[in-house]
């Protein structure tokens, strides 16, 4: 690429971002050993890293940790799945049927709004401590996101495009096919990637605080039990799920739109970027 | 006129629609948990206008807007530092994007660890999760400011608070008004399940205790409240961002327009 030789850096090259952000790696985890050992923070409350570490490394050789994770994963997955489905489906309807989009769109601005943690109340009463009272709360946090995604998309077709595919008398199946589907592609892929790190934040919390099995609960159990070395473990666990996930749909999105111009920009620009 | 009747129309026509299937469908509702939304509407008018609204309403909120503020001042001001400053970002790029990977709600229990279940916990559970996005998004937009017109302030020698509110928070507003507003639904989140985990008072609290009371119609109109704060506080975000950002959605407008 010769995106980096086009920007002069002036402020003297970082020839290894990579060895930097080890760097400040190794000295967050240092000071976080050792502001505890020097009696800043109590260790009982903060733990040393190697405390932690230790703590870690034992969550995982025992089953019941492994179990947690794949809940969560399952959690997650079905949750994803069924608000990313009903997000394109609903999307499409009410961006292609004329009309309907301006006579829902007061209803989506209120209703999108409404925290879902507001619905917990309500999923403990209808469905328990199981797993449909934490899909509830994923499934209504992530439709929106890919809803409006979606509905952006479709808003973007080219006129005149529009107006072509209306001349040669492309069938309503043909105009989806290879009008809107190619203009809304990118919106629906970032939609997915929005609506995975926000079903993945609702799936912790309803397992923290409904007590659907899975990570969440494992993190409230060892805080009423107070085993705090494994707690903060299992915190760094969901952390790093979290960053896996994000570079995940991040991959997938470079992979599905390597064509768009959007990801050609993107790439040069985070090239030149860091 | 037939235009301003015919956009009343549409801006109401679905909402009323849904309101009265809703109270209809509802009203003769026997389901112990499914009560008619007549019965909802009276619990809600029991039980928030009044004492409710001081002892329980008002201390939600003050936590809500005070962490969100100083997550937001916060998230500035160490933004413009590492966006500003390219060897602070490479250091610190993996732990921020680790921290931001996390979901916030985890960090209910370990700051109630270190800080008690006062209202200092809830504040700095507010903080400590919706300051990310702010911090990511203004060292975003510090970073991306247009070169030209770093250039152009260096040749007249602008420098220092001129600088920085001229060009640096000026060119970086977008970005900070898009983490302000991923800011407020984590900042919203994190008031309610605060109060949810541990609290002796506030809305998440409250709807809690009604949820296990089996108090059904009062747990309802909980929920109906905070959804009606979640909305309230989305409108209000939006004027403040309309008019911090008119210079930039004035340009876009224009942009935008059929060259």
């Amino acid at each position: 690429m010769s995106q980096t030789a086009v920007r002069p850096n002036r402020a003297g090259a970082l020839p290894t971002p990579v060895l930097f952000g080890a760097v400040g790696v190794v000295i967050a985890a240092v000071t976080l050993e050792l502001v505890p050992r020097l009696g800043v923070v109590s260790a009982i409350y903060l733990p040393p890293t190697s405390t932690i570490a230790r703590a870690l490394v034992e969550q995982v050789q025992r089953p019941e940790f492994w179990l947690a994770l794949r809940d969560t994963l399952v959690t997650w997955g079905i949750g994803l799945a069924i608000a990313v489905v009903a997000g394109i489906v609903a999307g499409v309807v009410i961006g292609t049927v004329p009309g309907l989009r301006a006579a829902t769109a007061s209803t989506i601005e209120f209703l999108r709004p409404i925290p879902s943690v507001a619905l917990i109340p309500l999923a403990v009463l209808l469905y328990g401590s199981g797993i449909r009272a934490t899909l509830m709360l994923v499934i209504y946090a992530s439709f929106w996101q890919m809803l409006v995604q979606v509905l952006h998309g479709i808003v973007d077709v080219d006129p005149v495009a529009r107006d072509t595919a209306r001349s040669y008398r492309l069938s309503a199946a043909a105009q989806i096919r290879y009008l809107i589907w190619p203009t809304a592609l990118p919106y629906v892929v970032t939609g997915i990637r929005l609506a995975a790190s926000v079903a993945l934040i609702l799936t912790i919390t309803g397992e923290l605080i409904i007590g659907t099995p899975g990570l969440g609960r494992q993190i409230a159990v060892s805080m009423e039990s107070n085993s705090v070395p494994p707690m903060y473990a299992l915190v760094v666990v969901t952390g790093l799920l979290g960053l896996v996930a994000n570079q995940l749909f991040r991959a997938i999105e470079r992979q599905v739109l390597a064509w768009h111009p959007s990801q050609r920009r993107e790439l040069s620009e985070a090239v030149s970027g860091l | 006129m037939t235009a301003v009747l015919r956009r009343t129309a549409l801006v109401l026509g679905l909402p009323v629609v849904l309101f009265v299937v809703w109270w209809f469908a509802s009203a003769g509702s026997t389901d112990f948990y499914r009560p008619p939304l007549r019965r909802i509407l009276a619990a809600f008018q029991e039980t928030w206008i009044g004492e409710r609204l001081v002892e329980d309403v008002a201390p939600s909120l003050v936590r809500l807007l005070v962490g969100y503020a100083l997550a937001v001042v916060a998230g500035i001001v160490l933004g413009v530092a590492i966006g500003s400053t390219r060897w602070l970002r490479a250091l610190l790029e993996p732990i921020l994007e680790f921290l931001r990977a996390t979901p916030p709600t985890v960090l209910v229990p370990v700051v109630m660890l270190l800080a008690g279940i006062g209202n200092e916990m809830k504040v700095i559970v507010i903080v400590s999760g919706a300051i990310w996005p702010v911090l990511l998004n203004t060292a975003e937009g510090v970073r991306s400011i247009d070169e030209v017109l770093s250039d152009t302030c260096r040749s007249y020698r602008i420098g220092g608070l001129a600088r920085l509110r001229h060009l640096v928070l000026r060119s970086a507003s977008p970005q900070i008004m898009t983490g302000a507003r991923q800011a407020l639904a984590i900042a919203i989140i994190l008031m309610v399940i605060s109060e949810m985990f541990a609290a002796s008072n506030g809305l998440g609290f409250t709807v809690v205790q009604f949820q296990r009371s089996f108090q059904i119609a009062e747990m309802w109109s909980g929920v109906l409240l905070l959804g009606l704060i979640g909305v309230a506080l989305s409108l209000a975000f939006r004027v403040v961002d309309r008019v911090v950002l008119r210079w930039y959605h004035g340009l876009r407008a224009v942009e935008r327009q059929p060259r």
